[in-house]
């Protein structure tokens, strides 16, 4: 029957459409500062997984005959901590701890906050209500305090620390998701999957998610830099990972009181937070654009 | 490239192009209307307060009755925010009926040994206003199309060979639009895929739901053409509601008027069209612009806005913008009886009914007084 197919202008002339994630693609390869920023992501990721082959010393062994020596000393190419222990080798591992608070957290906080929200917007009325309403309660508190809170009261180390987190990205995420799903869920295509006599549960997964996800993707990876700044505070104020193990906002933590006698080095840690926090931000704010292929 | 049988799991079930006269999806036969709409009611409460108080209800929706034959198309006309969009999500049952209910090709919808709302729904599909929001924006219209026999049980690549069969049916070659998002098309190509998707699920009945409203008027023209010969080939009954009386005359066989609610007229189209017995029907006839100069009109043929639905006026609903308005239309509701013979024409006005005592009420077997206007025109 493609004798009836109307074609004025003939087919072979044009071009095939692209995918949805080809489309991305292809504007993100020639988006240099995000590739840029995406590369250093990259480096710091490749650093912590390799740590151990890449990392000059052991990050724990103490030297009291080299404390806070400068960068460039001997060996020590980004110089030594307060007791004594190599630098590059403690950065190089805490970028795991880093990593690891970074992206857990908003990866968790993303499911559990987008489930939620979805539910929320698809059923609507007194659940809709009753958990945004919970949510908002969450948003009474500023994220830092919410976090020092949880953390405080559950006590310190890293598995506490992974679970305040998570608590303190779940509300905006939720609320992210349910906008994006309330704002879909009266449209008609939504209406013409349910004429068609499928289930809730086949709409949400073909066509609610489809529409929910890339916002509450972009969403969560602009969090991810958050997260990182949030953890680094937590262990700076002692209740993120507990004190040999390397973390950069306990690195910081400690060496603030050598600040007079080895400022270079005892900014690295909060150069390495800053550099990798605005990284991650970059890559979110060029993934956001990328993914905006609508119109 | 004949859409395989087994596309919608049934035995028996025709193939698309070759659907013959007598459909083996018939049970009723031929005098069997395919649907029947009864006493449909639909009052939307007004929530407002902290406790959700109920303070009235905007009634978009007021016993309306009428059958749909089998192979015809009916047009429903009538002003913005008359309850045609109502009436048909009421018919799709995408929102639940505050009373009244359906009866398909003689079985009840949703009763006991009825068909069931999935089997209904298989049946009965929409096109619907919005040729943009009714697309997926993150799905290949290829996907959309195949989304309805997929949940029905039908494989994925089976779905999607459907899909592309009914992209050519609907004139857009598969292989180049397939893979297309919904903002690479033009609105009359998505309504076109939109009509596809509808037709995914081999429906009976139709719902167009100004289907074509929001086209330029030649693609509305080429859409109307399709839907025609989509029709013809697919042995398809229509409903087919538009605010626009041209495009209803064009394509009904026979049309049905509403106003706030109810329906004041049905009747076959050129009957309608040519003895309008309702005061309403005959002024939105007057209302169509004209190419002759001879027909022009200098006032309208009805003013005003039609009163709120949250409290419509008592007895006749059109009796504060009608020009035949006397003392009986606001006293008693008048009577709509005959709704079920599907060749009638009948209005629902104090006029047509002899014992009504309305002064110009017809006189059995007479002309009815109603053909000369009220106000002699100068």
């Amino acid at each position: 029957m493609t004798d009836t197919t109307v074609n004025s202008i003939g087919a072979a002339a044009l071009p095939k459409s692209r995918s949805y994630l080809a489309t991305v693609g292809r504007r993100l390869r020639y988006d240099y500062v995000t590739l840029f920023f995406l590369a250093i992501i990259l480096l710091v990721a490749a650093a912590a997984i390799f740590a151990p082959l890449i990392a000059p010393f052991d990050p724990l062994k103490t030297s009291m005959a080299f404390r806070l020596k400068p960068i460039g000393y001997r060996n020590f190419l980004l110089g030594t901590d307060e007791l004594g222990r190599d630098m590059a080798s403690r950065l190089i591992y805490g970028g795991r701890m880093s990593l690891l608070m970074g992206l857990a957290p908003v990866a968790i906080a993303s499911i559990a906050g987008g489930c939620l929200g979805v539910i929320a917007g698809f059923i609507g009325g007194r659940v809709n209500t009753a958990i945004m309403r919970t949510v908002d309660v969450f948003y009474a508190f500023p994220s830092v305090l919410l976090a020092v809170a949880i953390s405080g009261t559950m006590g310190g180390g890293v598995a506490n620390g992974l679970m305040a987190l998570t608590l303190v990205f779940i509300p905006p995420i939720c609320r992210v998701s349910e906008t994006a799903t309330t704002q879909v869920r009266h449209l008609d295509f939504v209406d013409a999957a349910r004429a068609s006599g499928a289930s809730a549960w086949r709409i949400i997964v073909y066509h609610i998610l489809s529409n929910v996800a890339a916002p509450v993707f972009i969403y969560a990876s602009s969090l991810i830099s958050v997260s990182i700044l949030l953890a680094a505070g937590l262990s700076f104020l002692g209740l993120g990972v507990t004190p040999p193990a390397p973390d950069w906002g306990q690195m910081l933590a400690n060496l603030r009181q050598a600040i007079y006698v080895q400022p270079l080095v005892c900014a690295l840690p909060g150069i390495a937070i800053f550099l990798t926090s605005l990284s991650f931000n970059m890559v979110s704010d060029g993934l956001r654009q990328a993914m905006d292929v609508k119109s | 490239m004949a859409i395989p049988d087994s596309a919608i799991p049934r035995p028996g079930r025709p193939k698309l192009d070759t659907v013959p006269r007598g459909d083996p999806r018939d049970r009723g036969g031929k005098a069997q209307p395919l649907l029947i709409v009864e006493n449909l009611t639909k009052h939307f409460p007004i929530r407002t307060g902290l406790l959700n108080r109920g303070r009235g209800a905007v009634q978009a929706v007021e016993d309306v009755s009428f059958v749909i034959m089998k192979g015809e198309t009916l047009g429903v006309v009538g002003e913005s925010g008359c309850g045609k969009s109502t009436l048909a999500r009421l018919l799709m049952r995408l929102i639940p009926q505050t009373s009244g209910h359906l009866i398909f090709d003689g079985d009840p919808v949703e009763a006991m040994r009825g068909v069931s709302l999935k089997e209904f729904r298989r049946n009965v599909q929409m096109v619907f206003q919005d040729s943009a929001s009714s697309l997926n924006p993150r799905l290949p219209v290829v996907d959309s199309i195949a989304f309805g026999p997929r949940a029905h049980g039908v494989k994925k690549a089976t779905a999607r060979a459907g899909a592309e069969e009914l992209l050519g049916k609907v004139g857009l070659m598969p292989d180049l639009f397939g893979g297309r998002y919904p903002h690479e098309l033009s609105g009359g190509q998505k309504q076109r895929v939109n009509i596809a998707r509808a037709l995914a699920l081999h429906p009976r009945l139709l719902i167009l739901d100004e289907a074509v409203s929001a086209l330029d008027k030649s693609v509305a023209a080429q859409v109307l053409n399709l839907l025609r010969y989509l029709k013809r080939h697919l042995n398809l009954t229509y409903m087919f509601i538009s605010h626009d009386l041209g495009v209803v005359q064009y394509i009904s066989d026979r049309i049905l008027v509403m106003y706030l609610g109810q329906i004041v007229e049905i009747g076959p189209a050129d009957e309608i069209c040519g003895q309008p017995k309702h005061p309403y029907t005959r002024a939105l006839l007057a209302s169509q612009l004209s190419t002759d100069p001879e027909s022009r009109i200098e006032t309208a043929p009805i003013s005003g806005d039609p009163p709120s639905p949250v409290s419509p006026p008592p007895g006749c609903r059109f009796h504060t913008r009608c020009e035949f308005a006397e003392a009986v239309c606001a006293a008693k509701a008048p009577a709509f009886a005959n709704w079920s013979e599907p060749g009638s024409h009948v209005a629902r006005c104090h006029m047509e009914d002899p014992t009504s005592g309305h002064s110009r009420a017809r006189v059995s077997g007479q002309s009815p007084a109603y053909h000369t206007r009220a106000i002699p025109a100068e």
